[in-house]
């Protein structure tokens, strides 16, 4: 079996950030003695991605995934464990290492700003040393993929966010990298664009087999590209696995959404409602196990005009893995 | 290696130029500023001559305008400005995209202070031939000093440049170091000759002056192009300046090596 590409062992980070109490006669205390609180960003967590994946990183924010991805990049020393990219120790930045990735941060301008993004994207291929036939070729690649062809020209400023962050990943992934860490790429982007970047991705991934670890708020964006999902929050790995098992092991609930006709039978008495929409139409949460029986027993005591039974979204399903999480802490807590 | 180096410089004068096009009047007015200041200093010393009846200690009118209009040309070669930006860049995380790059970031800062001091001769050399015309200044020096003026502006602009970017580097530890410049700024200007000839400072601080780098980015490029230096002190200030490079770089590389590990990459 191929050596994974990416391999995480015990990976900390732990934050010395600077407290005082509010108050002059605190601020004048900290000149001469300052107290440090060690804040734990990332707890020794672990994981291994094989080429080719595309694994999804969920987590509320300051959960501990851009900290994560900063490590994996080079960007972060570590406070403990090790953080291997393609066989290379990720803090020593080696430039064998920096050649073969890349780092996409939303909202992060890596291009120059005052010239066109072209000029930005010449200076790349210096920096990486890329071959002019394979630097040609890339960048009319990318050009098709993302529909660059009226953008490139324009100075950095004057594009819209869309089209920026189009330029951006472009930039990004003119040396070809191996490995993409994607961090919320598709922020503040309307949905057809964010449509663009995922199916753009997916592409990607699929011509060069290149792996990628994705953070995004958009669970679209998760569901489209991802099988496999890491959940991460207050620092510790709560969830490592297929996307589909998430569901299965943190709900034990599914949804009912019944249309009926009104009637002096209570529909709470069958469930928990979730939502009520109109007086002959509410959705019910039921324990797995009785999802039928309770099915048999609203379609043999109410007139009903629609019945369906979903899984909860995966939107849901994450609330619950979270809410699950912050109870196994207060249960426990870490040392 | 070299070669991709090259290349890369090459790539990023053409970008840093298009960029200081964008920014013409910008640049025009940051020139003016630093063509005024030793104006100022001249015109301030030109008057106090006068008053003294002609020289202040040694120095007469014609002297103080070749010292000046000398040192236009070094201040322009030493300036430095990214002790004042990587702050911002540290704190606002900005560094995080130099750091993914394959290529140390000091060599898109040495690059773009190669650009800026290229680019700004095109001002500078018009205004210094048109305060040559305006305040006669009076050379008594040698054509070899002259030759080796250049040499010795070079080593000062590398000393400014490697002694600016280790004082960069304590943003990784203050996010307060306007502070930190203005101390390292006031030294200089006392002690490097700017303020005033250090020959005319008081013996204990031309006795500070000699231990400190500020007199080695200016003062020594100054008095060499003047012709007041003989062979051996020529030789020594050449010595110091090198020794003060490699001092610093020294310094530089430690302060980067500690300061990247403190990192935050915050801000995004």
């Amino acid at each position: 079996m191929d050596s994974p590409v990416v391999c995480v062992e015990k990976l900390s980070k732990t934050y010395l950030t600077p407290v005082r109490p509010e108050g002059l006669q605190a601020a004048f205390k900290s000149l001469f003695n300052r107290t440090t609180k060690a804040v734990k960003a990332v707890e020794s967590i672990g994981f291994e991605i094989a080429a080719g994946e595309i694994v999804g990183f969920l987590g509320p924010n300051g959960a501990g995934k851009t900290t994560t991805l900063k490590m994996l990049s080079g960007l972060l020393h570590p406070t403990g464990g090790m953080a291997r990219v393609l066989g290379h120790d990720a803090k020593r930045r080696e430039h064998a290492f920096l050649r073969q990735i890349t780092l996409v941060m939303g909202q992060r301008n890596q291009l120059v700003w005052d010239i066109p993004a072209s000029d930005s994207f010449a200076l790349n291929k210096k920096i990486y040393n890329v071959p002019d036939a394979q630097f040609k070729e890339t960048l009319a690649e990318l050009t098709e993929l993302l529909e660059l062809a009226p953008l490139v020209s324009k100075p950095v400023r004057n594009l819209s966010l869309g089209e920026r962050m189009k330029c951006e990943v472009a930039g990004a992934l003119l040396h070809r990298p191996k490995v993409l860490f994607l961090d919320e790429p598709t922020l503040g982007l309307d949905v057809t664009a964010q449509r663009r970047i995922r199916e753009f991705i997916k592409t990607y991934n699929a011509r060069h087999n290149s792996t990628v670890l994705l953070t995004s708020h958009y669970m679209a964006d998760v569901e489209a590209l991802a099988k496999r999902v890491l959940v991460i929050h207050h620092g510790k790995l709560l969830f490592d696995g297929p996307l589909a098992d998430l569901v299965t092991r943190f709900s034990p609930h599914k949804t009912i959404i019944l249309d009926f006709e009104p009637c002096e039978r209570d529909p709470a008495n069958y469930g928990t409602v979730v939502k009520t929409e109109a007086p002959g139409r509410v959705t019910l949460s039921v324990p797995k196990d009785q999802t039928a029986a309770i099915t048999a027993r609203l379609l043999q005591d109410f007139t009903v005009k629609d019945l369906t039974v979903e899984d909860p979204s995966i939107e849901e399903v994450i609330e619950m893995v979270f809410a699950d999480g912050t109870r196994q802490e207060t249960a426990t807590p870490s040392a | 290696m070299l070669a991709n180096l090259v290349q890369f410089y090459l790539a990023r004068f053409r970008i840093n130029l298009a960029v200081q096009f964008q920014y013409r009047v910008a640049m025009g007015i940051w020139m003016l500023g630093l063509i005024l200041e030793p104006l100022v200093y001249l015109c301030v010393w030109t008057s106090v001559a006068k008053t003294q009846g002609g020289t202040v200690g040694g120095f007469g009118p014609g002297d103080f305008a070749a010292y000046y209009l000398i040192m236009l040309l070094v201040h322009h070669a030493c300036l430095i400005w990214h002790m004042f930006e990587y702050d911002f860049i540290i704190r606002q995380g900005i560094l995080s995209n130099r750091l993914l790059r394959p290529i140390h970031p000091i060599h898109g800062d040495i690059s773009e202070n190669i650009t800026y001091k290229v680019f700004m001769l095109v001002i500078l050399l018009p205004a210094f031939g048109l305060l040559w015309y305006l305040f006669k200044p009076e050379f008594h020096t040698t054509v070899g000093a002259v030759a080796l003026f250049p040499f010795a502006l070079l080593m000062a602009g590398a000393l400014a440049f490697f002694a600016g970017w280790a004082l960069a580097m304590a943003a990784f530890w203050t996010n307060r170091t306007a502070a930190v410049n203005q101390a390292w700024f006031v030294a200089m200007f006392f002690f490097s000759g700017q303020a005033a000839p250090l020959s005319l400072l008081p013996p204990w601080m031309q006795d500070v002056a000699f231990y400190l780098p500020f007199r080695w980015m200016y003062s020594f490029p100054i008095e060499l192009c003047l012709g007041r230096l003989d062979t051996r002190k020529i030789l020594h200030g050449f010595g110091t300046q090198a020794l003060w490079i490699l001092g610093f770089l020294i310094i530089m590389n430690f302060a980067w090596r500690s300061g990247i590990k403190r990192y935050s990459a915050s801000g995004g």
